[in-house]
């Protein structure tokens, strides 16, 4: 039934895109506050941990939200546009439920996908915090898990629209590369 | 005692579900029963269904609720089909 709701919805395919720029969003985010850090001569990877993650729970916090109130609006819209097509209020239909469950669906995506990239780029600056002897500077692998991120992304993006996963990797690469180049004036 | 064979429906419903999905969702609950759906007119937002449902004794009230619980809305009873359940050819004595 949740499938066939979110189906119904077209949800799937919207979380999707959602997914795609909101993780964008917080990968690129991370790089951004890494190499701040970097640039102001480093800091203890405690401090960069709880700060990455900080960043990583306010986009959570502003991806869930935005998406929940503009996804019940639009789809609150559409609902009533469809009663009155049908002549009907359509109580017991199964699309009254569909647009109950998209926004919800919808926003738990939009948020929950910088905030898991947020935990995942802070993890080489956790182990450090915790004693664990790593052979590169933390902040630096943690700005090549989200460099790496970025490239997953990208080549998800390819394997959806049946491009080339490696051209799709680079693409969004590219962007991160280009961010990069523009924080390293700091 | 009657049991009703066929029913000819005149019915609207939203473009989604789709008319596969649409057909094969009204018969959940329903045993022994075939259904014919014609599309017959489509709209911005909607289309306009011939639909005929042919069973060993359909369940009306049911397929009612199944019909608008996925979206649709009966606007006519064209057609029925209906029997008695014991054998109306003997003369009453």
């Amino acid at each position: 039934m949740l499938k066939f709701l979110l189906e119904l919805s077209s949800s799937v395919d919207i979380a999707r895109r959602y997914f795609v720029t909101n993780g964008f969003d917080g990968a690129l985010t991370m790089v951004g506050l890494c190499m701040g850090f970097q640039a102001s001569g480093g800091v203890e990877p405690s401090i960069a941990a709880k700060a990455c993650l900080g960043a990583g729970v306010a986009l959570g916090v502003s991806g869930v939200s935005s998406a929940y109130i503009s996804e019940r609006a639009e789809r609150r819209k559409a609902l009533n546009e469809l009663r009155e097509a049908m002549v009907d209020n359509m109580k017991t239909a199964v699309h009254v439920n569909a647009a109950k469950l998209a926004p919800i669906f919808i926003a738990a995506v939009n948020g929950l996908a910088p905030f898991i990239i947020a935990l995942l780029v802070t993890i080489p600056l956790w182990l450090a915090s915790g004693g664990s002897a790593l052979s590169f500077d933390p902040l630096w692998l943690a700005m090549a898990v989200a460099l790496s991120i970025v490239f997953l992304l990208g080549t998800f993006l390819a394997h959806l629209n049946g491009g080339m996963w490696l051209w799709g990797g680079l693409q969004t690469l590219l962007v991160a590369l280009v961010t990069l180049f523009l924080l390293s004036f700091l | 005692m009657t049991q009703l064979k066929r029913l000819l429906l005149d019915i609207l419903k939203p473009h989604q579900p789709n008319s596969l999905v649409f057909a094969q969702g009204i018969l959940q609950g329903q045993s022994q029963c075939r259904v014919n759906l014609k599309v017959i007119e489509m709209d911005a937002k909607t289309e306009t269904l011939s639909l005929e449902v042919l069973g060993s004794d359909i369940d009306f009230e049911q397929l009612s609720e199944a019909i608008s619980s996925f979206g649709g809305s009966i606007h006519s009873i064209d057609e029925v089909d209906v029997q008695t359940s014991s054998d109306c050819t003997q003369a009453p004595q």
